[in-house]
């Protein structure tokens, strides 16, 4: 019989205080007890739920149950067959939103199983414990398949093609490997020592990995499908633009796109200037426009940089945030001041152009807009004046514009996303496949890697279909030749 | 896919500049006439923008011109033939759309003097009437006149002080020709921020459509982060994609020249860091 907690088991994380001035992880991982503790929490549902509130449906009541049973290197091969990337997702997904918020235990009044930290364990566990064996298929097919981008889509899928015994390039347009999770995401919440290993697992498996290629400038899609001999394409290049405010004195020094912001701290170690050439506002007073994941990365960041104020700036209320509950918790505790309800009208600069304050009017919620939240309206007479020495701009992103831009006859719809089949990650371009953000607009890691791993079915299933049409094509002019 | 990047030659062209022609056939077979690369040539290094000089498709090599202005730079100039470059990425930004008949001046300042190369050389094959300005602060700073010299049908020369060609700045010089009645029908300036002002300034007196190369911050250069934002007909624009050329008469000089200072208080920390190494 399970144990009836009604709450998770306590992850231990660092003392919030301590957290202000380090980039070290915050959350330290379950040990084998609390583990094995909060896994005999799942009630081994009949019809497990939580399965289908993951995107790439983990079998999750099966690990949990191995997790249970102390049987952890086994959790971690029940894991891996359906979730290449488990150290990455048991620390960054939504778990709220998905496995956790469709657990039984959530809908009886107590805390949903701890999915998301269970997975964790056991990712870290198994890395403890010798790492994952490679899994490299024997069959080696003559195709090669491009994969653009080495985010969490275009990991999955060049993982998946390797298995099946592709040759795959990925080509990556930054330095470094690993999308959001290498530029976006910081140390402190997913150290890079983990974005690190799973390429190098991949290297192991035979991927190549080319840097600094930028597809649209470097190659375009057509010279990798004609002179350079891929098969096929996967694009992955995730949705990278940042939005801007319009408003006036966007263009001060010390305001920030939270692109910029965290590409200048994760990707180039601007936090360890002078060591590191890559230079960033240190902020006094920081003020972040937004409410989501990116939001409170950088308001966390701005506190690390050492902010001794930092804000974060909200036009609609708590509940509308997009951020996951994890983090919001841990910005709260790190000491982020929320201001909600609070719209950014335009930013003051000094006499030498670098921004000083924000000036921000009340807002109250008004009918639903298209979204299904309710509109802010901002209230008459509710000015006033926010300090900030850093503002950093936490509005979201669009589809970076440069594959679709440069490949003649790939469908866009109006938001810049790339036009693909849910199912196949099928394009309007013949061997042209993609998914992830590029697809659906700025989402999550998870639903990247169900988009990749699709698209990698897909991939495969074109390209032997491909391979028995030339060969029937040959058997036939050979009998017209006879 | 090949994508390293190695100094076959290296040739200073005064105590501050150094050209350097890289092999680097992936960047090299698709580069065109206003594009640059971004370099890194150290693990803790910064991304740097640098625009490309010449390239040769077939041979897989491209031309840089650098200018040691600061710590990357500094090393950039060091890099000795042999040397392989850790990070090389390019061709970066839209190529500049050149006229395909009239009489085009290109006008450069420092760098700028080899990055206008690929436009004469474009608009010579184009048979566009080609001339060039070139300035610098005395006569050995002048650069690259054996190579921008024969590819153009006009070539001039400015100094500050006089000591070699027109005594005084491109722009007077523009004008001196302009009034001469030289006829030109379009203007492409690559240099120094303030020169470009100067440049926008004097062709909008004579109506003459002018280009500018805009030189602001960047990071990855692929439109990802916003840094290198610059206010064009009060338009916000990513001079990485966008540009990095645009209407001179349309660019808020004032915002991308105190933008392109954020950092020059760590800048200033980063050399001396830099020079500390060097003496050590
Ligand atoms: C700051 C931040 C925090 C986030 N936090 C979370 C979180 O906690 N949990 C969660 O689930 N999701 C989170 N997300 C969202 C999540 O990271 C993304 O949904 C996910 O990374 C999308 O994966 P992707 O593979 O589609 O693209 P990306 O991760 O964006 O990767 C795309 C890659 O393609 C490269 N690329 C782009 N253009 C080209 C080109 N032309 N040629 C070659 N390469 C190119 C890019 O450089 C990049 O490396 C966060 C996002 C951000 C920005
Ligand atoms: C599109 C583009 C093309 C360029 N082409 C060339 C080129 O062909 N040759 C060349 O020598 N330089 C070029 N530059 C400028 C070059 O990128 C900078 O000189 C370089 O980044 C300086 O780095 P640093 O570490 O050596 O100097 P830092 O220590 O970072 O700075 C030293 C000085 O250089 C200035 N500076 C810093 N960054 C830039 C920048 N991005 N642009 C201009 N000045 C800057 C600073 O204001 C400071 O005064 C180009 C810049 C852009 C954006
Ligand atoms: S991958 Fe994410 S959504 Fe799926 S079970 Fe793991 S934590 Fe939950
Ligand atoms: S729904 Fe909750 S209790 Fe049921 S199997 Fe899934 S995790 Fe366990
Ligand atoms: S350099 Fe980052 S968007 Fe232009």
């Amino acid at each position: 019989m399970p144990i009836v907690y009604p709450h998770k088991t306590e992850m231990p994380s660092r003392d919030p205080q301590e957290r202000r001035s380090s980039w070290d992880e915050v959350a330290l991982g379950y040990t084998e007890e609390q583990a094995v503790v909060e896994a005999r929490r799942c009630l081994q549902c009949q019809d497990p739920l939580c399965e289908e509130g993951c995107p790439v449906n983990v079998p999750i009541r099966e690990f949990i149950r191995l997790v249970a049973l102390r049987r952890f290197d086994e959790a971690a091969r029940t894991i891996r067959r359906r979730n290449l990337l488990p150290a990455i997702c048991g620390r960054v997904c939504p778990v709220e939103h998905q496995c956790e918020s469709r657990c039984v235990l959530a809908h009886d009044g107590q805390e949903p199983v701890a999915i998301g930290r269970l997975e964790r364990f056991v990712a870290d566990w198994e890395r403890a414990h010798g790492g994952t064996p490679s899994l490299v298929h024997p069959v080696r097919r003559a195709e090669k398949v491009a994969i653009v981008g080495s985010g969490p889509a275009g990991l999955t899928a060049a993982s998946d093609l390797a298995q099946r015994g592709y040759q795959v390039t990925v080509l990556e347009a930054l330095h470094a490997f690993g999308g959001v999770l290498r530029y976006g995401i910081p140390e402190y919440r997913l150290p890079k020592a983990i974005v690190d290993q799973d390429v190098e697992n991949l290297k192991a498996m035979g991927v190549e990995f080319a840097r600094d290629v930028i597809v649209g400038k470097t190659v375009t899609i057509d010279q990798l499908l004609r002179g350079l001999g891929f098969a096929a394409v996967f694009v992955g290049t995730g949705a990278g633009q940042p939005v801007f405010l319009n408003v006036p004195g966007e263009n001060l020094k010390g305001v920030y796109s939270a692109n910029e912001f965290l590409t200048r701290v994760n990707l180039m170690h601007a936090h360890a200037f002078p060591e590191y050439d890559t230079p960033v506002r240190r902020p006094r007073r920081a003020a972040v426009i937004g409410a989501g994941d990116t939001a409170m990365d950088a308001v966390r960041c701005s506190i690390r940089l050492g902010a001794e104020e930092a804000h974060i700036v909200y036009r609609r209320s708590e509940e509308e945030k997009g951020a996951r509950a994890e983090d919001y918790r841990r910005a709260v505790e790190e000491g982020a001041i929320f201001d909600w309800l609070t719209l950014p009208t335009r930013f003051i600069g000094d006499a030498d152009g670098w921004v000083k304050a924000v000036e921000c009017i009340r807002t109250e919620l008004g009918e639903p807009d298209e979204s299904g939240r309710r509109r802010p309206v901002p209230v008459p007479g509710s000015e006033f004046v926010l300090e900030a020495d850093l503002v950093v701009i936490a509005l979201g992103t669009r589809p970076n514009p440069l594959v679709p831009q440069a490949t003649e006859g790939l469908a866009v719809d109006g938001h810049g996303c790339i036009v693909a089949d849910t199912e196949t990650g099928g394009t309007s371009r013949d061997g042209v496949f993609a998914g992830g953000d590029i697809t659906t607009g700025a989402a999550t890691v998870i639903l990247a890697m169900g988009a990749g791993r699709r698209a990698a079915t897909a991939i495969d299933e074109y390209l032997r279909e491909k391979a028995s049409l030339v060969s029937t094509a040959a058997e036939r002019t050979g009998n017209i030749g006879l | 896919m090949d994508t390293t990047a190695t100094v076959i030659e290296k040739r200073p062209l005064t105590d501050v500049t150094t050209l350097l022609v890289v092999r680097a056939p992936l960047v090299a077979r698709n580069a065109a006439p206003g594009q640059f690369v971004i370099l890194r040539v150290s693990e803790t290094g910064e991304r740097v923008p640098i625009s490309i000089t010449d390239f040769d498709r077939e041979a897989g090599t491209i031309t840089i011109v650098v200018q040691n202005v600061g710590r990357t730079s500094a090393l950039i100039c060091a890099l000795e033939v042999g040397e392989e470059i850790l990070d090389f990425a390019g061709p970066l930004g839209a190529p500049v759309e050149l006229p395909d008949r009239g009489h085009a001046v290109l006008i450069g300042g420092g760098f700028g003097a080899g990055a206008i190369y690929p436009l004469a050389r474009e608009l010579e094959a184009r048979g566009v009437r080609v001339s060039a300005i070139v300035g610098a602060r005395t006569a050995g700073l002048v650069i690259l006149s054996d190579l921008l010299g024969p590819a153009c049908d006009e070539y001039h020369v400015c100094t500050d002080d006089g000591s070699l060609g027109y005594h005084g700045l491109v722009t007077g010089r523009l004008e001196e020709l302009l009034a001469e009645g030289a006829g030109y029908t379009s203007c492409f300036a690559v240099g120094p921020m303030p020169m470009m002002r100067a440049v926008a300034e004097a062709t909008a007196r004579w109506h003459l459509p002018a280009l500018v190369s805009l030189d602001p911050l960047m990071i990855d250069g692929t439109g990802m982060c916003g840094g290198c934002r610059v206010s064009v007909g009060g338009e916000t624009k990513f001079a990485c994609v966008d540009g990095p050329f645009f209407p001179a008469d349309a660019v808020d000089f004032d915002e991308v020249t105190d933008r392109k200072a954020m950092y020059a208080e760590d800048e200033r920390v980063s050399c001396e860091l830099a020079e500390a190494e060097v003496t050590v």
